[in-house]
């Protein structure tokens, strides 16, 4: 596997990645128009998100449609310690993503038993589940949610009151973490154990491969990853209610990206986010007003035309002939 | 029922509501199971196939003051139609696929329910309506001390009508073991003249216009808005996962469990968490059995 064509090729993806991320860096020299610095933040996020996402679906092959779950455990684990206990946020973000982790490797014991849609229809289902006892959680807020009160303007609170600018900035880093993670992972054992469960199981299983805790792996650093942007967005957002940190659409606005840019590719998330976010935000922002539901017809119709129309994402539209089963 | 005392007559009444609830939604469900057992695709649209059936059975009434009972037979109609249209212009290029077969199923699916959703905020507006006054609406029977809504209890009727007609649909008729046989070997089926595609294109018809029909029958007591089938479809998953999917009458029994642990939960917990037990219920039986209660292992 690792020729040299493959190095070479790793090589140039980390160094394409420090060139985007350089510009990325750059762009709030010249954008300074507030709503287009919103778009930008969000895109960075989802991104990030996407790129966790895809770890455990795209290079595993377990496909989540509930990780609005641990998203929405960051968002909360941050903001009940930092409401109810003072605690700043980077140990909130942190404990967040430890708890969801661990949630996930706890529900990894039974769910990984299940296969096709048995598996995605529980992962929507225990999502619903952890949104439904939220919303009837008096000490975290209920239906009412939380609202972040306001304690500083400083990177030590993690909280901005003048400028969106160090929200980008964070929301960069997750992306180009979440990113780097899933380079290195790629070309480490875990990569190729995921591909090999991915491909088939019982084949796997058979050369050796440790599938369940290969899928635990997966699970627990996706779940770590998503949780980390959920604290990030509940604090960018500083107001959070059950469905608007665990509802059903974020497990689906972290799906997307990676299908439509390439699911289980290291670009797939990146470029899916890239396109898919602005639109979505860009049509909510011209049509949503109106409640018409535009942004609706306009969205579907993409996912499905782009579906139908490149099954292995846009990423494909790049790709050359490959010249033997290389890792990709 | 939550806060009050737990006599006989109060779990016998819920029970009762329950098991009315439930053969609803197995008849919600049963086109689900159909499509899935037939060609092996998920329809996450299912629950806007709901929700449009409701809409027309909404306007039948509004503009023509037709009753739902009396239009459904016509919303299924429809409905069948629009299945059978939706597998040709859409689901047909889904499933040609080459690679990630079943993601691309699974998000051209949704993207449809997106659209559809989207449509009908465009036309409908996101307002909620209901039929104010149908035949059945608002009404009660009371059976030996046990309080019934005539609109479940009819559309507990009808879902058990439609089970059995599908059933001998399925076994006696010429189309119905065409049906059979297509989703035991696609392949072989064009050997002896079948055309698969007509075949899927029926099925996706009959299960629209299964669907259709509960839709009609949930028209007169529920509220009809854009978003109304999302909540169903999550139940209906879990009706057809539990039953096994792919099992017709497995969707039949799963759609009872259901009705009679959502009654339960309401009766134990806060009204608001009673999906948790159908959830619940749904984890415990895929972890004893992966492949649902009456798939084949």
């Amino acid at each position: 596997m690792m020729d040299k064509d493959f190095a070479a090729r790793r090589r140039r993806d980390l160094i394409i990645a420090a060139v985007l991320a350089a510009i990325a860096a750059l762009t709030p020299l010249f954008v300074k128009d507030v709503v287009v610095q919103n778009i930008l933040i969000l895109t960075l996020m989802y991104a990030g998100l996407s790129q966790s996402w895809n770890i455990l679906s795209g290079y595993c092959g377990q496909i989540s449609l509930g990780h609005a779950l641990y998203f929405g455990l960051g968002a909360y684990t941050t903001e009940l310690l930092f409401t109810k206990f003072g605690v700043l946020p980077w140990f909130g973000m942190l404990a967040g993503g430890v708890v969801s982790a661990l949630i996930a490797m706890g529900l990894g014991y039974p769910f990984f038993r299940l296969r096709g849609h048995y598996f995605v229809i529980a992962t929507i289902v225990i999502a619903e589940i952890g949104l439904l006892l939220f919303h009837n959680w008096e000490w975290a807020g209920a239906a009412m949610g939380i609202t972040i009160p306001i304690r500083g303007d400083s990177w030590l609170k993690f909280q901005f009151l003048r400028t969106k600018l160090p929200y980008f900035y964070f929301a960069l880093a997750l992306c180009c973490l979440a990113w780097f993670v899933t380079w290195w992972l790629e070309n480490s054992k875990w990569g190729f154990w995921w591909r090999a469960v991915k491909d088939n199981p019982d084949a796997a299983e058979s050369l050796g491969v440790d599938v369940f805790n290969s899928k635990m792996g997966a699970a627990a650093v996706s779940a770590f990853l998503v949780a980390v942007g959920g604290s990030f967005y509940a604090q960018f957002v500083s107001y959070i209610d059950p469905e608007s940190v665990m509802g059903f659409q974020f497990s689906l606005l972290m799906a997307l990206p990676a299908v439509l840019g390439g699911i289980g590719t290291l670009w797939g998330p990146v470029l899916g986010a890239a396109i898919l976010i602005p639109l979505t935000e860009l049509t909510r922002f011209k049509f949503g007003g109106s409640g018409r539901g535009v942004d609706l017809i306009v969205y579907g119709t993409l996912i499905v035309l782009i579906s139908l129309a490149l099954p292995r994402g846009l990423l494909s539209l790049f790709s050359r002939p490959k010249k033997t089963g290389a890792a990709r | 029922m939550w806060g009050t005392t737990l006599t006989a007559q109060a779990i016998i009444q819920s029970l009762a509501s329950g098991l009315l609830m439930g053969l609803l939604y197995g008849l919600i469900a049963v086109g689900l199971a159909l499509i899935f057992g037939l060609m092996d695709v998920t329809n996450f649209a299912h629950g806007e196939f709901l929700m449009i059936a409701m809409y027309l059975s909404f306007f039948l009434f509004a503009f023509f003051a037709i009753d739902p009972l009396l239009s459904a037979p016509l919303v299924a109609a429809g409905l069948f139609i629009f299945g059978a249209v939706i597998y040709l212009l859409i689901v047909r290029f889904a499933m040609r696929a080459k690679a990630n077969a079943g993601m691309v199923q699974i998000f051209t699916t949704f993207g449809l329910a997106i659209v559809m959703r989207g449509l009908a905020q465009f036309f409908f507006t996101p307002d909620y309506r209901s039929i104010p006054q149908s035949w059945l609406g608002g009404k009660t029977i009371s059976i030996a001390g046990i309080f019934l809504p005539e609109p479940q209890l009819v559309g507990a009727l009808v879902s058990i009508a439609a089970f059995a007609g599908l059933y001998f649909f399925i076994h006696r008729t010429d189309f119905g073991r065409a049906i059979e046989a297509t989703r035991e070997d696609p392949g072989a089926v064009a050997l002896v003249g079948i055309d698969k595609n007509r075949v899927f294109a029926f099925g996706w018809g009959l299960g629209a216009a299964l669907v259709g029909l509960a839709g009609a029958i949930m028209a007169s007591f529920f509220y009809i808005y854009p978003d109304v089938g999302a909540s169903f479809a999550l139940i209906a998953y879990v009706t057809v996962a539990l039953g096994g999917f792919g099992s017709v009458f497995g969707a039949f029994a799963g759609g009872i469990i259901v009705g009679l642990v959502e009654a339960t939960t309401a009766l134990v917990l806060p009204p608001s968490l009673k999906s948790v037990g159908i959830y619940a219920v749904y984890l415990l039986v895929v972890f004893i059995r992966p492949r649902g209660l009456f798939g084949s292992i």
